[in-house]
């Protein structure tokens, strides 16, 4: 039986969820409130809120200057591309470790994940040598890889999680009945994992999207994301506010907007196996 | 099909190819005014060069900065032409990282010898120019001539420090939140450093001795960060010591501030009534003395220069004398107006009626930058070139950790005496491990 909630304590939950959803999604309100007012009104003190001369001038601006298509397609691929990527190497490995795990198995999980616990300026260098070797320097196949093994840690670890969570039961009833392997990865353990894989997709575009470091110092112009867009628009010397924050809201918009749509699934994989 | 017609047809295929494969130049660089304005600009290059593309990669100063040292240290060849600073220039210049630009210095038409003196020898390793000055700047002090009024006060040309200090005093309001005096606080090398290490020469204090022994132990340095920490204390904004240019440029454009000491480019952004709610305000004034010979002003310049080995270097060549032209002024002045002219570079400009008359801080600019000698930047002898750095690589990483030891000072988190002993301790240290004094 459901437990009883009384009115009074949904209004108070309501409002307190109100207020931290408001609080962490201010400064993108403010991001976009900036990216409509000209350089004086971006710096006005005290800041003025929704009371001022709004114009879309920033985004001419922007437009002019820089070639936002091929940033954004730059970000696709490399975001996309490297998440596919991941998934194909992480799968069968997040498998074999789940399913048949042998004595070292959460050592190599640990060491896996040791590999995030380095600045990544540390490897900067030899990276960068090794890349511009093998000529890979300022190009997306380069970046693909590059984002590939970075995320690969946490994309194995969240599948891991995933299928530990899967009965080891379920898989010996299919087999019992004579399924064969193939038939029990599609049509047994696939269907059940679908929600792990789906939010794991999901949440390394975002983080593969946002990467700003390794695209930052790989990239010049040819594959430059969006990461390299926005930083082409903070100035050392004169104001740079609202230019900045439009061109912020044109590299967020689109990751946002597959939040947006996504995030039933999201939520569901990243809670999946948290309550039974 | 004949022979003949393969033939012609391969030819002429080869021939359009040849045509489509126009030799690119990569750009990088900062994202300041006129630099964009250069780029809005290059259609009139590349009608004067057919066969040449350009293209840009603008970065935030810090990042391009790390983008181009690395992309120089390990000869990666990413760009065709870098925007690189005064700073940065002599060193790489002797490291052997940057093509000589011969053809410019012996190309009469461009007229090297109209360069700026101080911003020429600045750029010039053992006779050689390695990078050609796209603007340059000095320091100055910008006022509010109302606030000044008000106040009784009347600024002289050129002021003293104790005449700054009174008068922002005198000027402050902190109940209307106007404050007599904005300067940088914001810890870097570039940032509180340029100001203070400017400053400092005016107060006769130097980094090093002669030996290259730090001298933060002097009282030059101590009078000056004293100085400093209570005027900024007594007529400061709140919470100065997250200051930086950006910063100060949004109080004083909002009237918060009676005086503002930091870049001459700042002039034409606190003189445009488009984003300056005190643009008819402003005067400006030489950065103060304290009656020791010098001037507490910096002096920096941007810069186009050639990565050696370079395989683009004469198309570069080509982009660089444009940019850098007595023609490229005219063309920025027929297009956007003499005041946007792109300053502090060529000595024939200060010399034009028409710009005088357009730019009512002509005058103190090119006086700025003439008063600083990067040569001999403070009243005693050095063995280091630089205004408001050190010439050595080094640098970035020491005046960053000294800058956040003065930025601690300032916000009141140690005292002036712990910060100029650390900041000796920390320098003396990092000298030694650099192996100073070098023979």
């Amino acid at each position: 039986m459901a437990r009883k909630v009384s009115t009074k304590r949904k209004l108070v939950m309501t409002a307190i969820a109100w207020t931290l959803g408001l609080l962490i999604f201010f400064p993108i309100l403010w991001t976009v409130l900036t990216s409509f007012k000209s350089e004086g009104d971006a710096i006005a003190s005290p800041p003025v809120f929704l009371f001022f001369h709004w114009t879309t001038e920033n985004y001419t601006e922007v437009q002019s200057r820089s070639d936002y298509a091929l940033h954004f397609w730059n970000s696709v691929i490399m975001s996309v591309g490297s998440t596919l990527l991941g998934l194909l190497i992480a799968i069968p490995s997040a498998w074999a470790m789940a399913f048949s795990p042998t004595r070292r198995t959460k050592d190599v999980l640990m060491w896996m994940l040791s590999t995030k616990m380095m600045p990544p300026v540390g490897a900067l260098i030899p990276v960068y040598l090794i890349f511009r070797d093998m000529g890979l320097l300022d190009s997306r196949i380069g970046l693909v890889i590059v984002l590939t093994l970075i995320n690969l840690p946490i994309i194995v670890w969240m599948l891991y999680t995933y299928f530990k969570e899967i009965p080891g039961e379920i898989l010996e009833a299919a087999r019992m009945d004579g399924a064969s392997l193939a038939k029990e990865i599609v049509y047994v353990l696939t269907p059940m994992a679908v929600p792990g894989i789906a939010s794991t997709l999901l949440l390394n575009i975002i983080l593969a999207w946002n990467e700003a470091f390794w695209t930052l110092n790989l990239t010049t112009s040819k594959a430059a994301p969006l990461t390299t867009f926005i930083a082409s628009y903070s100035s050392p010397e004169g104001l740079f506010y609202a230019k900045l924050s439009a061109a912020s809201t044109m590299a967020i918009a689109p990751i946002l907007i597959l939040g947006w749509f996504s995030q039933k699934q999201l939520v569901r994989g990243l809670t999946f196996g948290a309550v039974k | 099909m004949t022979l003949k017609t393969i033939l012609l047809g391969a030819v002429s295929a080869l021939a359009l190819s040849g045509i489509a494969s126009a030799e690119t130049l990569t750009i990088a660089t900062v994202n300041n005014g006129d630099m964009i304005r250069m780029q809005k600009l290059t259609d009139d290059f590349k009608a004067k060069n057919p066969g040449i593309d350009l293209q840009w990669v603008t970065l935030e100063e810090n990042v391009l900065r790390q983008r181009v040292t690395t992309d120089i240290a390990t000869k990666s060849g990413q760009y065709d032409i870098m925007t690189i600073g005064i700073y940065e220039t002599p060193i790489w210049g002797k490291q052997g990282w940057l093509a000589p630009l011969d053809k410019l210095t012996s190309d009469a038409k461009y007229d090297a010898n109209d360069l700026l003196p101080p911003i020429r020898s600045g750029l010039t390793v053992d006779g050689k120019l390695y990078a050609a000055p796209f603007y340059g700047e000095s320091s100055m002090v910008m006022y509010r001539k109302d606030l000044f009024d008000k106040a009784g006060l009347k600024m002289p040309e050129k002021p003293t420090w104790d005449f700054i200090a009174d008068a922002a005093r005198k000027i402050t309001d902190k109940g209307s939140e106007t404050y007599g005096i904005c300067l940088r606080g914001k810890a870097g090398w570039g940032e509180n450093m340029a100001f203070l290490t400017a400053t400092a020469n005016s107060f006769g204090a130097r980094w090093f001795d002669e030996n290259w022994k730090p001298q933060f132990d002097q009282p030059e340095w101590k009078n000056t960060l004293d100085f400093y920490v209570k005027l900024m204390k007594d007529a400061g904004p709140p919470g100065a010591s997250s200051n930086g240019f950006n910063e100060n440029l949004a109080l004083f454009q909002t009237g918060k501030c009676g005086m503002w000491i930091d870049a001459t480019v700042a002039a034409s952004f606190v003189t445009n009534p488009k984003e300056s709610k005190v643009a008819d305000q402003v005067g400006f004034a030489l950065a103060p003395d304290n009656g020791l010979g010098k001037r507490g002003n910096w002096l920096w310049s941007w810069n186009l220069a050639i990565p050696a080995g370079s395989k683009k270097v004469e198309a570069a060549e080509k982009f660089i004398a444009w940019a850098t032209s007595k023609d490229y002024l005219n063309l920025v002045a027929e297009k956007d107006g003499w005041a946007n002219v792109p300053p502090g570079t060529r000595t024939s400009l200060y010399q034009n009626p028409e710009y005088q008359k357009a730019a009512s801080f002509a005058k103190m600019t090119i006086d700025s930058i003439n008063s600083a000698d990067p040569k001999h930047p403070t009243v005693k002898p050095v063995p280091y070139e630089g205004v408001q750095y050190v010439a050595i690589p080094e640098f970035q990483g020491i005046g960053t950790a000294v800058g956040q030891q003065f930025s601690a000072a300032l916000a009141g988190q140690v005292s002036v005496d712990q910060a100029l002993k650390n900041a000796q301790q920390l320098t003396e240290r990092e000298m030694a491990k650099a192996g100073y004094p070098k023979k």
